[in-house]
């Protein structure tokens, strides 16, 4: 028995390209998340943060291929058949995701879309599921929810659609919440706003969440513990807070210098030089030696293991030093 | 705009249309060689005092845009002269065939959306060979000629096994249906292999689309998911190519009536144009032509019904 | 270039130029007189000597398919010929002159529109009378609002783009812009575009010839060949019927796939 509600023990997707040939996006993962607790995963486009979420629902690329364990409530994702997997994905976990204009059927009402699942999955009346729609739609801060009901997704903008999108997931109820950068297509102005809602209803409801953001400021002001992803691979895991204070790893490092800060105005911004590589191009050894300001030659060998240090968990072989 | 300032523009613009086409129409057959008369007076020779009275008696001897438009004004009543061959009012002929070609071209739309959709949507949702074969069935359909269809549906099906009457047009109702199955089926075969076609690549395409991961994510049923989302948005191309296709299969219910010996507003086209039957050239084309394009509108209407973002209730 | 066509498109190539040369060489390659009744031969069945056998007349079905090749595809060839000449000249003018010339032209296409292309045909050979001149007029004009759409949508696009305004400042006339280089950048939509209506062509002329209003007997033509073959094929012997029947479906399903392989590089090349 394990005390987490999720548990990813070495998990790796690899998608087909080609003639017998496969390209791994998530390699050797693991991480766990609590009941009720939030933990942000961050990295650039390409890390495979975005990837190790669907894993989750099992949502891949038609013909992926998943290993290593995905363990929800002590029971084995990979191993559901499809009409558990179905209930798993009904009233257990629950995704949003980024677009949400693409993501919402263009055709179908905004009633239509929030009380689908609930008259499907749940079983509830019309009417049941009519007037808790309604009221979550006001949870999430949309006031004249009849009328937002009757109209179609090009009727609101990005940021209400967001809203909706929230008010559907909590509809289900779920015990965990796969976000998937909810924020980044909206308006800045307003992308503070939705966060505010997602955060305040789980807490209040005691979901736990995992936030995929390419953020880390915005992992840090809502999550508990963060994991810094790079070329498919878990690099850093600490509380949120040890992490914003005392980076491991270099690239960790990195990202939170290359934060603009109110505070302080730098000129210029500091930038991780060079471009960030997907799982497959990775190099032997570790594969963020090639844009790390503190590699040495042993950097480029071996691929260095996630570790315990300090209560941190890092991959790099000079996480000792300050 | 709302939905009646919308109607009202298209149905204008119907009958401008229209106008256009019905001079069009009129007007060709007036520049035959030898001009309206030689229709008239066929291999005859007339004495001046015939071809006068034939003249005055078809209104010949009054200038062209007034004939035009007396002509239409009476097409408009459903007056559409008389037939030089028939000695019949033209209105008369067309509509004892207009049943004839309705249950025709009907009974094939009905194929065709059934088959052309059930043929998409299994290449679609079982990739693999049996879409690789339906495919290769798919573009066969769509390269034979009606006329070759009907060939081989008579010489298999109505003389070889003997399941089908060879020709006629039968008599009540279910026998008449009897009666179209093989011309309808090879109306509508072409059609068929195009529709599904359509229906494979929209099918496919709605699959792949976001909002069908979210109804996934969701954990609702596949079958729900295909019926209420993939079905649904997938449709709007595919209610497109049906409408084209019905105004086509008027079009194609020419040749398909002429193998079949049925008596229909194609046929008596045929006929009319062999024998020189102006006044019923003109009466058929007109009602071709505006069947062909009061389909076009419908389709027109259906995507804004399907569609809400092309809805005219919307301030797009 | 060729290559990218894949093997079915090469296949198409392959079989469509064995036909197209098998009917310019018909009266080299072909066992007989195509016109010549044999009484002898008449709804005969396949023998050594012919091939195919015999129609209605005795005349010898092998001979009368190569020579119908002849009528069967020259006829859509003109057809598509002359649509995407007019199509295309009234396209580029619509889309270079914009405004009032622009918008005549697009009425007329509307109108053009709303009338079927086998029933135009049917009224130029009810106005000319029954023959291959009418329905390839009427087809013609019929198809041209068809090629006139595609490419004046992309005509539009390619207007705007920086280069025509280059040539345009360097003082080259409209007509110049468009001939030298407008129009070979919209070669390739075309080309494709043709392709793909010349095997509706195919099938329309030989639909008019088969209702006895296209090619007129005693002249071989494959869509005619369907129809004076089915008394035979009433009486059992469907040889003609059958083998023009197929030989139209076979050409048809090549220049379709042919037409599909340049659409789809057309699209992909964009």
């Amino acid at each position: 028995m394990s005390e987490d509600l999720l548990v990813l023990d070495r998990l790796r997707l690899e998608v087909p390209a080609g003639r017998r040939q496969w390209r791994t996006l998530v390699d050797d993962v693991s991480l766990t998340v609590a009941p009720g607790e939030a933990v942000g995963l961050v990295g650039e486009s390409g890390s495979g943060k975005s990837m190790t979420a669907r894993s989750v629902l099992r949502l891949t690329p038609p013909g992926a291929r998943l290993g290593g364990r995905i363990s929800f409530d002590d029971t084995s994702v990979l191993e559901l058949g499809t009409r558990e997997l179905r209930a798993l994905r009904a009233r257990r976990i629950a995704m949003i995701f980024q677009e949400p204009r693409a993501h919402i059927n263009p055709v179908r009402s905004i009633g239509d879309f929030l009380t689908e699942a609930q008259i499907t999955n749940l079983s509830a009346s019309p009417k049941q599921a009519h007037a808790k729609a309604v009221r979550l739609l006001a949870d999430v801060g949309i006031t004249d929810g009849e009328r937002r009901m009757r109209q179609h997704p090009h009727e609101l903008s990005g940021g209400l659609l967001q809203r909706v999108m929230i008010a559907s997931v909590l509809a289900a109820e779920p015990d965990l919440v796969l976000a998937d950068e909810p924020t980044t297509a909206l308006d800045v102005t307003t992308q503070s706003e939705v966060m505010a809602v997602l955060d305040e209803l789980r807490r209040d409801r005691g979901m736990a969440m995992l936030l995929i953001t390419h953020d880390i400021g915005l992992a840090a002001a809502t999550c508990d513990r963060i994991g810094v992803m790079y070329a498919g691979r878990i690099v850093e895991v600490q509380s949120a807070e040890a992490l914003t204070e005392s980076p491991r790893h270099p690239y960790s490092r990195g990202l939170l210098s290359s934060r603009p800060s109110l505070d302080r105005v730098v000129h210029p911004l500091p930038v991780v030089p060079g471009r960030a590589v997907a799982a497959f191009e990775a190099e032997e050894g570790c594969a963020f030696a090639p844009r790390c300001a503190v590699s040495t030659p042993e950097c480029s060998a071996v691929r260095p293991p996630l570790r315990a240090v300090d209560g941190a968990h890092v991959a790099c072989i000079r996480a000792e030093e300050p | 705009m709302r939905w009646p300032i919308f109607l009202a523009r298209r149905l204008a613009a119907l009958a401008a249309v229209l106008l256009v086409a019905s001079f069009l129409v009129y007007g060709l057959l007036y520049t035959v060689p030898g001009g309206p008369m030689s229709f008239l007076l066929g291999n005859r020779s007339g004495t001046p005092e015939q071809i006068a009275a034939i003249r005055h008696q078809y209104h010949l001897d009054q200038p062209f845009l007034v004939r035009y438009f007396s002509w239409l004004g009476d097409a408009l009543h459903g007056d559409f002269g008389q037939s030089l061959v028939y000695r019949q009012d033209v209105s008369d002929l067309m509509s004892t065939r207009l049943t004839t070609t309705g249950l025709l071209v009907l009974y094939a739309t009905g194929i065709i959306v059934v088959a052309g959709v059930a043929l998409g949507l299994l290449g679609a949702l079982r990739r693999g060979p049996v879409d690789t074969v339906v495919s290769a069935v798919n573009s066969v359909f769509l390269a034979t000629p009606p006329f070759v269809v009907g060939v081989v549906l008579v010489v298999v099906f109505a003389l070889g096994l003997g399941w089908f009457p060879v020709f006629g047009p039968g008599t009540g109702f279910g026998d008449r249906l009897y009666h179209l199955t093989l011309p309808a089926i090879a109306l509508s075969l072409g059609s068929v292999g195009f529709l599904a076609r359509i229906t494979r690549a929209s099918v496919g395409e709605e699959l792949g689309r976001e909002h069908v991961e979210t109804a996934r994510s969701r954990g609702l049923p596949e079958s729900h998911i295909v019926r209420r989302h993939v079905l649904r948005n997938a449709s709007i191309p595919v209610v497109t190519v049906t409408g084209l296709t019905v105004a086509g299969l008027i079009a194609g219910s020419v040749v398909v009536e002429n193998i079949f010996a049925l008596d229909g507003l194609g046929s008596l086209l045929v006929r009319a144009i062999l024998q020189r039957d102006f006044a019923v050239v003109q009466g058929v084309v007109l009602v071709l032509v505006t069947a062909f394009v009061i389909v076009n509108l419908v389709v027109d209407l259906c995507y804004s019904l399907i569609d809400p973002r092309l809805s005219p209730g919307e301030a797009a | 270039m060729r290559t990218r066509l894949g093997p079915t498109g090469l296949a198409a190539v392959a079989l469509l130029a064995v036909i197209a040369v098998v009917s310019t060489c018909a009266p080299l390659l072909a066992p007989y007189d195509p016109d010549r009744p044999d009484l002898l031969n008449a709804l005969a069945g396949s023998t050594g000597s012919h091939l195919l056998g015999g129609d209605a007349l005795g005349r010898d079905i092998l001979s009368r398919l190569m020579f119908g090749a002849r009528t069967t595809l020259l006829g859509p060839l003109i057809t598509i010929a002359l649509s995407t000449v007019v199509g295309t000249a009234l396209a580029i003018t619509a889309a270079w002159s914009g405004g009032r010339v622009d918008a005549v032209i697009s009425r007329l296409l509307d109108v053009l529109f709303a009338v079927p292309g086998i029933v135009f045909a049917l009224v130029t050979v009810a106005v000319l009378g029954p023959g291959m001149t009418g329905v390839v007029i009427g087809l013609s004009v019929a198809y041209m609002p068809y090629v006139a759409r595609v490419v004046r949508s992309a005509a539009l696009r390619e207007r705007n783009l920086p280069y025509v305004a280059a040539a345009w400042l360097q003082g080259r006339s409209a007509v110049a812009i468009c001939w030298r280089h407008l129009l070979p950048n919209l070669r390739p939509l075309i080309v494709a575009q043709s392709v793909s209506a010349f095997g509706f062509a195919i099938i329309d002329l030989a639909a008019i010839s088969f209702l006895g209003l296209g090619v007129q007997p005693p002249s071989a033509d494959w869509g005619l060949m369907v129809k004076s073959g089915l008394d035979g094929a009433m009486r059992g012997r469907p040889m003609e019927a059958i083998s023009a029947g197929v030989l139209i479906v076979v050409v048809v399903v090549a220049v379709t796939a042919l037409g599909d392989r340049l659409g789809s590089r057309q699209g992909g090349a964009r």
